[in-house]
């Protein structure tokens, strides 16, 4: 049986969930500590926390801020934002998170993948790919999205693979934040290359968007951020709406 | 038992065990974290977590005697948990890169889910099954209901020798093993720590039924 997940994202910058559109126009969103807690009580199969303005001297008060979090929810939980060291993996481990995601740090170091992995096990290794079109192609970008590489987005997906990621978090920057349906096309194209999960990311709008990243897209697993925490879907009526279209997923 | 019952969350150096403390304080268990394998004794319940490599596991385990110590409380009757690694060390042996022996508590073996086809590692939300009607009454799982969603990640599986040891089932391609109980032992593949309220709610079962 496969049961698809959804997962709130909670972006963090200086203590506080924020949102933007095409990772730009950063907006408040709220308490991540209420909101994860929040979602976790409203039926959330795993909550990811990426903290976006992540600079060596807010490390300690952001290790403080995944503790906080992690003694209030009781799913799966993944920390993402500025990791690069096995040291900086062991402290959020310590700290409460369950897996942590890595992206400039692998694309700089992708040694640093199968390090994690032979440390933590893949379970807990999560490589996310900001990825953006030019001239047609898809192209993996790095810290936060402001800088693109020439690596080619399936490439890439295929390499993290084989140094031992255990999931592909998938953003697309070209639909992240827009409300117009994730990249389905994109993401399915990896996620049947795949032998591990994929989760996509960037761009739900309306329930119908999850329908289709998981039947068109086949996605293991759906994330989203803004429609959550401003409200607009639920993640119980989501669920159930999902159900309802025979997508299995847990209620 | 009483009500101090005190619990033992083994740390060997493979584990998260912050979920599992969390878990533990929720439902209000006099739980600490414990290395020292001299100190096993102390306890009226060991929790045996897990996360990682069979062969690593059993090597830290070696290393500091806590094989032994384990061993020797589960011989003793002393109520034991494991989780995920936890509940597969329990086992036999393991073909996890290359033959390793385990515990030897639970005749039977740990194998690989078959890469052809399926994800593996299994990283999601799955359904557990009772294995025999009514065989949960008497568990840990006295109160979860057939299909109850568990968190599972994992790439190995245990097939037991016995049947009877099966207390749930889970389908992954194939019907699998996700929960044994044998005497005092009850151990689970999925994390129920991290299983939200249903999770939860093991937990308080295993600690209550502890207490007698």
């Amino acid at each position: 049986m496969l049961t698809k997940r959804i997962i709130p994202c909670l972006d963090v910058k200086d203590g506080k969930t924020v949102k933007g559109v095409n990772f730009e126009n950063l907006r408040d969103a709220g308490d991540p500590v209420e909101l994860g807690a929040l979602y976790a009580s409203q039926g959330a199969d795993e909550l990811v926390f990426l903290d976006i303005s992540a600079t060596l001297e807010k490390r300690k008060t952001m290790v403080e801020l995944v503790r906080k979090v992690a003694s209030r929810i009781n799913i799966p939980f993944t920390v993402g934002g500025g990791i690069s060291t096995v040291e900086d993996v062991s402290a959020l481990l310590d700290a409460g998170a369950d897996k942590i995601s890595i992206n400039s740090s692998a694309v700089k170091n992708p040694s640093l993948i199968d390090a994690l992995a032979l440390q933590f096990g893949s379970q807990c290794v999560v490589v996310a790919i900001d990825t953006r079109q030019h001239e047609g192609k898809h192209k993996v970008h790095t810290h936060g999205g402001t800088r693109p590489t020439d690596i080619d987005t399936m490439a890439w997906a295929k390499e993290i693979e084989s140094r031992g990621a255990g999931e592909i978090l998938l953003t697309s920057m070209d639909h992240d934040g827009t409300k117009a349906g994730f990249a389905n096309e994109l993401t399915a194209a990896i996620s049947s290359k795949a032998g591990i999960p994929v989760i996509a990311s960037g761009g739900a709008g309306t329930m119908e968007h999850f329908i289709d990243v998981f039947s068109t897209g086949k996605a293991d697993a759906a994330l989203a951020a803004s429609i959550f925490h401003f409200r607009e879907i639920g993640i119980p009526e989501l669920k159930s709406f999902l159900q309802k279209a025979s997508i299995e997923v847990r209620i | 038992m009483s009500t101090r019952a005190k619990i033992g969350i083994i740390d060997y150096d493979l584990s998260n065990l912050f979920s599992v403390m969390q878990a533990c304080k929720y439902v209000g268990m006099n739980a600490e974290i414990v290395s020292d394998p001299d100190q096993f004794t102390k306890y009226d319940g060991l929790i045996f977590p897990g996360v990682g490599a069979f062969g690593a596991a059993m090597q830290n385990l070696e290393r500091t005697g806590a094989n032994q110590a384990l061993l020797e409380r589960v011989n003793a009757g002393i109520p034991l948990m494991g989780i995920c690694l936890g509940m597969q060390l329990l086992f036999s042996s393991s073909e996890e890169f290359g033959d390793h022996k385990g515990l030897g508590i639970i005749p039977g073996k740990i194998v690989k889910f078959s890469t052809e086809k399926l994800r593996v590692p299994q990283i999601q939300w799955n359904k557990i099954n009772e294995a025999e009607p009514g065989q949960w009454k008497t568990s840990p799982l006295e109160n979860c209901k057939a299909g109850e969603f568990m968190y599972f990640v994992h790439s190995f599986y245990a097939l037991p020798d016995r049947a009877e040891d099966i207390l749930s089932t889970t389908e992954y391609h194939q019907t699998y093993c996700s929960s044994v109980q044998v005497g005092h032992v009850f151990a689970c593949q999925f994390h129920p720590e991290k299983s939200g309220p249903k999770g939860l709610q093991i937990y308080e079962n295993w600690f209550r039924r502890l207490k007698g």
